[in-house]
């Protein structure tokens, strides 16, 4: 079955007519051409898909493109505004990646985590789930554990992540 | 992939009478199993009723009859349930269920009732060329001689060896929770220690639900023991990964002796394990740990395991005693 849908990506709206089976990855980079949303293993497993949905990370290969119509979608392309965001700055300047492929999902997937830590959501390595949170490299790698990297650049991950958090 | 129709119900009543109309149509909550059963191929409905609109998203304390507690809708993102207030101070091993369960994004999308009936992570459940009485009944079971290091230990059946994958279930199960549903004859209750079931010879269901009934939210009844709790994953690394086993553990302790424990097991059963026999065995005991390891080892009595799920045994009950050790020194 076809249906008509309406996407904001990245702050443009974006119609098109989408089979029922199309997960949202699909329809960004086959059939919108957002090509930075990464496909790596299509079965919610690597967090390389990672996008922010009306304003939360999500991964977009396990979510039907019909099931999100009307959603804003983010990419790692559309957060920078006069510039480079702070998390894609970071990136750069520790190193963050060796080939770049699950980059896109790491930044979005940092930017989620750090509005996560600003609503105060505890993680499941916060000892006293009522208190703040304060954000160590164990509560970064715990939280950005659903984002894998077969380079292993996760030191230079941990590092960027914590100066965005600094920022 | 089989072709898909697509339906957005405008109410409860709405979905429940849609799948009541397509014995082949099925409710799509988050979409983080069931998105990705479609595409092993494991499961091929004609239609998905699409009911993540529905506004069951509600978190709110109630009072009736039966005394207060707290009402889960149905749609609540599983993050949101972990980072409430009221979850986080009353019921902790709910919060630290949630959040020993999947990653940061996938949390984010799965629902509360989506989460109770994800099915299970039998690698060979989801490999669809291989025999499976759950995926194909009376097709054989893989599991039973293939690879058995995730077998099931307790209550497990000729027919299925499988656990059950959730954590926020064993959590549950330990709360005496309720799960609110709504069916074609109307609302019903049904204790969530009532919602899973063993395998026995129809391991294909894995519930006692009606095929069209919809879980409209959960009640978790406030009480003095779930203040005191906590759940213990044991793993294969230390994040998003599934329970080796896993213990939900709660207790409310009066002159050091306890006056009530909570004991359910993930990871070991078919369904979430509540270990009755060891709770009843600690009732008016000091918490030391041969008087927990005894309670612990009378309850896996009937434990039956092969040499490569053998650990399991060893583990749960070890996981028991040190998750209720540190409970009584106050360790939530
Ligand atoms: C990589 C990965 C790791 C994971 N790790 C863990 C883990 O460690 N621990 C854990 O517990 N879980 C884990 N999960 C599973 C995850 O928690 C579930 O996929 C999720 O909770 C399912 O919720 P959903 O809303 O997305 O359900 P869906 O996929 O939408 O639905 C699941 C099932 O429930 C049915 N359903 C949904 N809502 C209702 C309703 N209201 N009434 C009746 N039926 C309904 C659907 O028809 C379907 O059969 C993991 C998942 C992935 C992909
Ligand atoms: S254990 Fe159950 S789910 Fe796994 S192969 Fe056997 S029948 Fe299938
Ligand atoms: S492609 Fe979505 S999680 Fe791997
Ligand atoms: S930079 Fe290559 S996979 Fe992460």
């Amino acid at each position: 079955m076809d249906s008509q849908i309406t996407l904001s990506v990245n702050g443009t709206s974006r119609s098109l007519t989408v089979d029922s089976r199309t997960t949202l990855l699909d329809a960004l980079r086959e059939r919108l051409g957002v090509t930075e949303v990464k496909k790596g293993c299509d079965h919610g497993q690597c967090g390389s898909c990672t996008v922010l949905l009306d304003g939360r990370r999500e991964l977009a290969c396990l979510a039907l493109a019909v099931a999100r119509d009307g959603v804003e979608v983010v990419t790692a392309d559309g957060l920078a505004h006069d510039g480079l965001h702070a998390v894609q700055q970071a990136f750069l300047d520790h190193d963050g990646y060796q080939c770049g492929y699950c980059t896109p999902g790491q930044v979005c997937s940092a930017v989620g985590m750090l509005e996560e830590v600003k609503d105060g959501h505890p993680s499941h390595v916060t000892t006293d789930l009522e208190a703040d949170v304060e954000l160590t490299d164990d509560e970064v790698r715990e939280r950005m554990s659903g984002n894998l990297c077969r380079c292993g650049a996760y030191a230079g991950i941990l590092a960027a992540v914590r100066q965005a958090a600094g920022a | 992939m089989r072709a898909l129709d697509y339906l957005r119900p405008e109410s409860p009543a709405a979905a429940v009478a849609a799948l009541v109309s397509n014995p082949n149509a099925k409710y799509l909550g988050g979409g983080t199993n069931l998105v990705d059963h479609l595409k092993l191929g494991i499961v091929s409905p004609d239609e998905l009723v699409d009911i993540s609109r529905l506004p069951l998203d509600d978190i709110q304390e109630y009072d009736d009859g039966g005394g207060p507690g707290l009402r889960v809708g149905a749609n609540v993102r599983n993050s949101d349930l972990a980072a409430h207030p009221v979850v986080r101070s009353s019921f902790p091993l709910v919060a630290r269920a949630l959040l020993s369960g999947a990653s940061g994004q996938i949390r984010n999308q799965a629902t509360t009732a989506g989460n109770l009936l994800q099915r299970t992570r039998c690698v060979y459940f989801q490999d669809a060329t291989t025999p499976c009485n759950k995926r194909v009944p009376g097709s054989g079971c893989s599991a039973r001689e293939g690879y058995g290091r995730y077998n099931a230990i307790l209550g497990a059946s000729d027919a299925c060896v499988a656990t059950h994958p959730s954590d926020l279930a064993v959590a549950l199960a330990a709360l005496d929770a309720t799960v609110v549903l709504l069916g074609p004859d109307g609302e019903r209750r049904l204790p969530l220690a009532e919602l899973h079931r063993l395998p026995g010879d129809l391991p294909n269901l894995d519930t006692t639900l009606g095929r069209s009934e919809l879980i409209t939210g959960i009640e978790i009844p406030f009480s003095p023991v779930a203040a005191l709790s906590t759940y213990r994953k044991v793993r294969d690394r230390a994040s998003y990964a599934f329970a080796l086993v896993s213990v939900a553990a709660a207790v409310h302790l009066e002159h050091g002796a306890v006056r009530d424990v909570r004991i359910a097991w993930g990871g070991v059963a078919h369904k979430p394990w509540r270990a009755e026999r060891a709770e009843r065995a600690l009732v008016g005991q000091q918490l030391e740990p041969d008087v927990i390891g005894a309670a612990v080892e009378e309850e896996l009595e009937n434990a039956a395991s092969g040499d490569e799920n053998a650990y399991k045994v060893t583990l749960v009950r070890n996981t028991t005693v040190h998750t209720l050790l540190q409970l009584a020194e106050g360790h939530r």
